[in-house]
């Protein structure tokens, strides 16, 4: 495909989808910023990682525990 | 101090004046993208959370508008990638601008599901490339890809809109 085909097929497109010459902001964002900024994330505590490793290890090595698990759930 | 290197320390109320400067420009930006203000604002925010929570990475002798706008691209592709089957570009793009015949209209329609049908990545280089008009250089810097790449990526989607076209003989 050579520059000219690029360019007629360009065209075709900007028809149908008109380019945005200059979108303007128009409110100041930096009070959605600040609010995000502010919000603490979410952090799990290692231990946690830690147990939900352990638990699945054991239902991988040991699966005749599931049903004593669902059981007790 | 200068306030890129204040930034990059991880000083807030320089973080802020670079907001202040640099928000209307990345927003400019990604609404190309996505196509959406009430979106493109969404993202804007997200793309100075991320650049902020990646402050200390950030070299203070290094290009902070560049910096933004590679962040801010890779943010309005993880939407498009997330919203793919609800996207429908939106914004100006629903209306014909001047009324015109139904094969007009058909044609257009199918050039617009044409474009969203393709795969993200091909879609930004379309819309930036052949509808926005951006240079391949200013591309290449947005998606941290070399030139090559994104004419070998322009090939690639107009291969796709090519045959999605056909039926309606909308040609390049």
């Amino acid at each position: 495909m050579n520059d000219r085909e690029l360019q007629e097929l360009g065209k075709k497109l900007r028809d149908a989808v008109p380019p945005l010459r200059q979108p303007e902001l128009n409110r100041d964002l930096w009070p959605a910023m600040l609010q995000k900024t502010n919000k603490p994330r979410v952090r799990v505590p290692w231990f946690d990682w830690l147990l939900a490793a352990a638990a699945v290890a054991v239902l991988i090595f040991f699966p005749g525990a599931i049903p004593a698990l669902l059981y007790h759930l | 101090m200068d306030l890129l290197k204040r930034f990059a320390a991880g000083d807030l109320d320089a973080f802020e004046t670079l907001f202040r400067q640099h928000q209307s420009a990345v927003f400019r930006w990604i609404v190309r993208i996505v196509r959406d203000p009430a979106t493109a604002e969404d993202l804007t925010v997200e793309t100075f959370l991320r650049a902020y929570r990646a402050h200390a990475r950030f070299h203070a002798d290094g290009n902070f508008e560049g910096w933004l706008r590679r962040i801010g691209t890779n943010a309005a592709l993880d939407h498009l990638r997330s919203a793919r089957k609800h996207v429908q570009l939106p914004y100006d793009l629903s209306a014909d601008p001047v009324p015109d015949s139904a094969e007009q209209s058909e044609s257009r329609q199918a050039i617009r599901s044409a474009l969203v049908s393709l795969p993200p990545r091909l879609r930004i280089v379309v819309q930036l490339g052949l509808i926005e008009e951006e240079p391949y250089r200013a591309i290449s810097e947005a998606l941290g890809i070399s030139e090559s790449a994104v004419k070998l990526r322009m090939f690639r989607a107009v291969r796709i809109l090519r045959k999605k076209l056909q039926p309606w003989d909308v040609r390049p």
